[in-house]
């Protein structure tokens, strides 16, 4: 099978979302003729033309509360967001407009719109740029937030996005942009927003990541099992919101033992969330406390001292060394 | 029926015309005011130089170039006095160290030191604003603040011509008209928000036109003639410490290099459109020719000067890469004024982790 970088992946979702369905549109700040800031949109305005792929005034609150509004009247936008550090300029328009107006109008309206967004750190990007922002929407009701982590799942779970009914925030690491290549199936698959992966299967220890630290999680997991003999689980979470607490908690049911990472700062992270989830429904089967690696409680610091800030191999080999011998 | 329509753009304010000639009144500066502006400039641009270069070589990460630019910031930053506030975008390194800021600090800040984004402690400029029009509502808060507290200071931001699509723009501006606030909102028209060019950002002639809808005065400057960026600027700072109120200042100007290292304006720029203002509206080649024509500069002392200016930048390139490391706990310390328990835990790990990683290396 072809293999492609997620970008790429990402690139051709949105090209087939356009060719399948003329309600299909892209704006956004540069996604038009530069074709956005990380080539995500290359060549569709020259493809499908300024009215289906367009260059916005600078303005992320008008963006996405005009896509609520195309939306609500029959388009199916999908909106960028150039670094997630800027959505807090549209926070309203998301949390307070387009994931509640379903709600609001009793089922009467909805805003199937897509927000993309790309995040994260380990790139040297200038301030507000990097951070990890997917909990203020994992706590925003009528909201579905997707984290892909390989270009596999990046287009299918796009696909999926904008064929969904309800808003969906579609969160891309920038890490992974280019990391690595991956098979993409040529054909429309979706990958079901809402279903966590096991990436690796198991038996001592479930490591729960998503995102950017999905390779972090899988590193760490190959070198504990080389040097302590540890049989590490992992699981991509892939969506935030809707939650997969299931695959979860079989997981836990085997190994009795958890380590969350995540690049978000911890306190209130989404971890906390996954923590309590196990705690709910898998109390009995632990055999160890829970332990999060996830960055600290600081706003995101500034490039020279980042690679120390962010979860490392390091850390998590050492989490999950503690939880197994605990 | 009446309708209202926006006026007729009224034409670009100039002191100076291309060849440096003038064609208005020219402000009454000491020469050596004259010539200090100059000299700020040409340190500007071999400053902005030299560090699109650095970037190249991989020495410093990503940087916002304003070459281009500099008589609108060095004009706009020559009526300030140490007093004012300022409130920048990214862009306004030529005008920031013009103000005091050590070259040093820039260069660390693209270093991503975290350092860099310290002021000199007897300013009153803020760290760069990396959010697009941010500042424009901080500056309104601190020019209000001036007001209240009788002081004769005002505050001034500075932003681009894409910044003004911006709901904080459209706020600012609202409420410093409301509040009488002593502020200047300096625009920097130089055509381009990344990719999308000023005709496709707004749909108004002018910038400076849209504080009509406002109630406050709107002034519309060459920003490549560094004298009619002074008097643009003089005009609203005069007004706000008169009480007159908030004024918008619109200097047309260019960008010459890409938006940030991390750009390739060839794709979407004309290189047509680059050549004219590169050739025919260099802001320094303008000012030059004016002060020769003023009988105050000569070659001999145009070729000290550049040569002063890269030896200026050599020492700060030397001073930034010899400043000592940045000490991880940074992150930590400065998040509360008193570090919270949660904290001062997460930064004992953070060091331990830190000095174990040392010991490895
Ligand atoms: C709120 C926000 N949205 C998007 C960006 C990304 N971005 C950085 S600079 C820029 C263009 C700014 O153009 P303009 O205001 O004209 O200023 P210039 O860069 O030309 O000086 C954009 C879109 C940002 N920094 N902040």
């Amino acid at each position: 099978m072809r293999e492609m970088t997620m970008i790429q992946a990402i690139h051709e979702a949105m090209k087939m979302a356009l060719e399948s369905d003329d309600r299909v549109m892209v704006l956004g700040e540069d996604v038009g003729k530069n074709g956005g800031v990380f080539r995500a949109t290359e060549g569709l305005q020259a493809h499908f033309g300024p009215d289906r792929v367009v260059d916005t005034p600078l303005a992320e609150s008008a963006i996405v509360g005009a896509a609520v509004g195309l939306a609500v009247a029959g388009m199916r936008p999908i909106a960028e967001i150039q670094f997630l550090g800027f959505i807090y300029e549209a926070m309203d328009q998301i949390a307070g407009q387009a994931a509640r107006i379903r709600f609001r109008s009793g089922g009467q309206y909805s805003a199937p719109i897509v927000i993309r967004a790309p995040f994260g750190g380990g790139v040297r990007t200038p301030e507000l740029h990097s951070d990890s922002l997917e909990a203020l929407f994992l706590h925003t009701p009528g909201l579905k937030v997707v984290m892909p982590s390989n270009p596999r799942d990046a287009k299918g779970l796009l696909l999926a996005a904008v064929r969904d009914p309800d808003p969906v925030l579609y969160l891309e690491p920038l890490k992974l942009y280019r990391a690595f290549r991956g098979e993409v199936p040529e054909q429309w698959y979706e990958v079901p927003i809402g279903r966590a992966q096991v990436v690796i299967p198991g038996q001592d220890v479930t490591v729960i990541a998503w995102g950017p630290t999905v390779p972090v999680a899988v590193r760490a997991a190959r070198s504990a099992q080389e040097a302590w003999g540890h049989s590490c689980e992992v699981i991509d979470l892939r969506t935030i919101a809707p939650m997969d607490t299931e695959t979860l908690v079989a997981s836990v049911e085997k190994t009795g033992r958890v380590v969350v990472v995540h690049e978000a700062v911890r306190s209130g992270g989404v971890g906390a969330e996954v923590a309590a989830r196990l705690a709910e429904s898998a109390f009995l089967s632990l055999a160890a406390p829970m332990v999060r690696v996830t960055g600290y409680d600081t706003p995101y610091p500034p490039p020279a001292i980042e690679d120390a800030w962010l979860p490392s191999v390091d850390r998590v080999v050492e989490a999950i060394h503690r939880v197994a011998a605990f | 029926m009446e309708v209202y329509r926006a006026d007729e753009p009224k034409p670009l304010y100039r002191v100076l015309d291309e060849e440096g000639s003038p064609v208005g009144p020219v402000p009454d500066l000491a020469e050596d005011r004259l010539v200090g502006m100059y000299r700020g400039m040409v340190l500007a641009r071999t400053f902005d130089e030299r560090a699109l270069n650095l970037q190249r070589q991989g020495r410093i990460g990503t940087y916002a170039p304003f070459s281009g630019q500099e008589a609108a910031q060095i004009g706009s930053f020559a009526v300030l006095e140490k007093d004012d506030w300022v409130f920048p975008s990214y862009r306004e390194l030529a005008g920031l160290i013009y103000h005091g800021l050590p070259m040093e600090r820039a260069l660390l800040y693209s270093m991503g030191h975290p350092d860099g984004a310290k002021v000199p402690e007897d300013s009153r400029m803020f760290p760069v604003q990396i959010v697009i029009a941010s500042q424009l509502l901080h500056a309104v808060g601190a020019g209000w603040a001036c007001r209240l507290k009788g002081e004769r200071s005002v505050a001034v931001s500075y932003f681009g011509d894409g910044a003004t699509s911006e709901g904080d723009f459209h706020e600012a501006l609202n409420l410093a008209s409301v509040f009488s606030v002593p502020v200047v909102f300096f625009c920097q028209n130089n055509g381009w928000a990344i990719s999308v060019p000023v005709s496709h950002q707004m749909r108004s002639a002018t910038v400076a036109q849209r504080a009509v809808a406002y109630g406050i005065e709107g002034i519309r400057v060459d920003g490549n003639d560094v004298l009619a960026v002074y008097e643009g600027m003089l005009r609203a700072v005069d007004r706000a410490r008169a009480g007159e109120g908030p004024t918008l200042v619109e200097a047309v100007t260019y960008r010459l290099g890409p938006h940030t290292t991390a750009d390739d304006p060839t794709r979407y720029r004309d290189e047509e459109e680059l050549k004219r203002w590169r050739e025919q509206r260099d802001p320094i080649v303008r000012f030059r020719k004016f002060l020769e024509k003023r009988g105050i500069w000569s070659e001999e002392q145009e070729r000290t000067e550049w040569e002063r200016a890269r030896r200026m930048v050599d020492e700060a390139v030397v001073r930034a890469e010899s400043y000592p490391k940045a000490d991880p706990s940074f992150a930590f310390e400065h998040v509360y004024a008193l570090m919270t328990p949660d904290l001062s835990n997460q930064r004992d790990e953070w060091r331990a982790r830190a000095s174990r990683r040392e010991g490895m290396q």
